[in-house]
């Protein structure tokens, strides 16, 4: 799997208000980011499960990104904040299993940020490329 | 002993007066070592009520399964399992009555059956234990032609050793003295958490490696609440049911992530494990956690509502971009 032309596959959950629209904007503007994140609309950040993630990671993907709207945007007023104190728990949970830190990243962009959409997926992208393959909970591979 | 008699005391008065329609609490268990639950409904039968350290079993499990007013005998831990189910909307506090008992911790079977090379149900090493007794801080074990002493506080469960909430923080009725202990560190968790992500990958794979999927310690614990678990969905089925690793890991990760903000480290869990999986960790690691950015304490006040249910403005971000 480790070859020099390994690229990571990042599963990326934006929120339909914020991330989504920025990520939209970085395209219309046409801002170049790495091609590596699948994007998964979702009402709101509020909306991602933590075992979307847990599952993300069990089927293969090297790295997974979550979006959403900047504290006190929220379109449904409070789901970002209730996401935020999941996120922070799910994070802790993955790297005190053993879950390489970097592997899960969380963001907020809004929609007038196609720029700092572009730039966390850069960043992104860089650290899952520096951590490798994802081996550990996937499933049917030998961590 | 006192403990049991002002309990069954107390008990009578509350099924007499009508102050509770059940009482739940502990009575002797088939096996030694062993106590069962006791549902009370009449008070004739308070006598066959006990309690002493081997009543392990977290009763706040039960109070679902039943109607009107019910009466928990609550060790520490089982108070503060309950504070949580009210808090978390499971029962109405007026429907619940606390009869706290302090508790100065439970013994773990495997620990006694370890030092003596002997079990219940066992003929290997020393044979069956026949028969326990506990008196002044120490436990009697007795098998067929044997006998021994052993130290209570040698045999205790791990959770008991680092207990802070000896007594229910939150009460109707308390019987006999509180206990006022400050609990120790958990050092073990504090040396976890230097080793590095391999290390405790490893560490994770071996111990998890062991589970046979059985749910026990889900069906004991009494902050595993869902009516339908995820784990018996199939649609969408989250994560397969078979013991493969990647599976039996991500089953562990649910199951401490959704007791975060809950778990009350009882120990019912480990206790019931029947191959000796060691999950405290995890949820030692979660309660910290919500400790340390939320605030947040489980089951010792009605006042605040569930960390993950609630959020403040504040709350820390430092790891979003």
């Amino acid at each position: 799997m480790e070859t020099k032309d390994w690229q990571p596959k990042i599963l990326a959950f934006l929120c339909n208000w914020c991330s989504y629209a920025g990520a939209d904007l970085a395209g219309v503007s046409r801002i170049q980011y790495p091609p590596n994140i699948r994007a998964v609309r979702v009402p709101c950040s509020g909306r991602v499960d933590p075992i979307f993630i847990m599952k993300a990671l069990q089927q293969g993907y090297d790295g997974v990104l979550v979006s959403g709207c900047h504290p006190g945007d929220c379109h449904y007023i409070s789901g970002n904040y209730y996401a935020r104190r999941k996120f922070a728990l799910i994070k802790t949970l993955l790297e005190f299993m053993g879950i390489e830190e970097g592997r899960v990243h969380f963001s907020w962009v809004s929609a007038g940020e196609g720029e700092k959409f572009a730039e966390v997926v850069r960043k992104v992208t860089e650290d899952v490329k520096r951590i490798g393959p994802a081996k550990r909970l996937v499933k049917g591979v030998e961590a | 002993m006192d403990i049991e008699k002002s309990i069954r005391e107390e008990a009578k008065k509350l099924l007499d007066e009508g102050k509770v329609d059940v009482l739940i609490g502990y009575k002797k268990g088939t096996l030694p070592l062993r106590s069962s639950p006791a549902f009370i409904r009449n008070s004739e039968d308070v006598d066959s009520l006990i309690f002493d350290p081997a009543c392990s079993n977290n009763l706040a499990l039960y109070i679902k399964r039943f109607e009107g007013k019910v009466g928990v005998i609550a060790k520490g831990c089982d108070g503060r399992s309950l504070t949580t189910l009210v808090v978390d909307r499971q029962i109405d506090k007026d429907r619940l009555f606390v009869v706290g008992v302090p508790c100065s911790g439970v013994v773990d079977r495997r620990k006694i059956y370890a030092k003596l090379d002997a079990c219940p149900r066992l003929r290997s090493g020393r044979g069956e234990i026949a028969d326990c007794q506990f008196s002044d801080g120490r436990v009697i074990v007795r098998g067929r032609d044997w006998q021994e002493s052993l130290d209570l506080s040698a045999v205790l469960s791990d959770s008991c050793l680092i207990c802070r909430h000896k007594t229910p923080p939150v009460y109707d009725l308390l019987i006999g003295e509180e206990i006022k202990e400050e609990g120790k560190p958990v050092e073990e968790l504090e040396a976890f958490k230097k080793k590095s992500p391999d290390e405790r990958w490893r560490f994770f794979e071996e111990e998890l490696s062991k589970c046979i999927r059985c749910y026990a310690c889900r069906q004991v614990c009494p902050v595993c609440l869902c009516e339908y678990c995820i784990v018996d969905r199939t649609m969408p089925l989250w994560f397969g049911k078979t013991t493969d690793l990647s599976d039996t890991i991500m089953f562990h990760l649910i199951r401490a992530y959704h007791t975060a903000g809950r778990c009350v480290d009882c120990g019912a869990c480990v206790r019931a494990c029947p191959v000796g999986v060691d999950f405290r960790l995890l949820n030692k690691r979660l309660e910290d956690e919500v400790k340390e950015r939320f605030g947040f304490t489980a089951g010792v006040t009605l006042g605040e509502p569930a960390p993950l249910s609630a959020y403040k403005e504040e709350d820390k971000e430092e790891f979003i971009m």
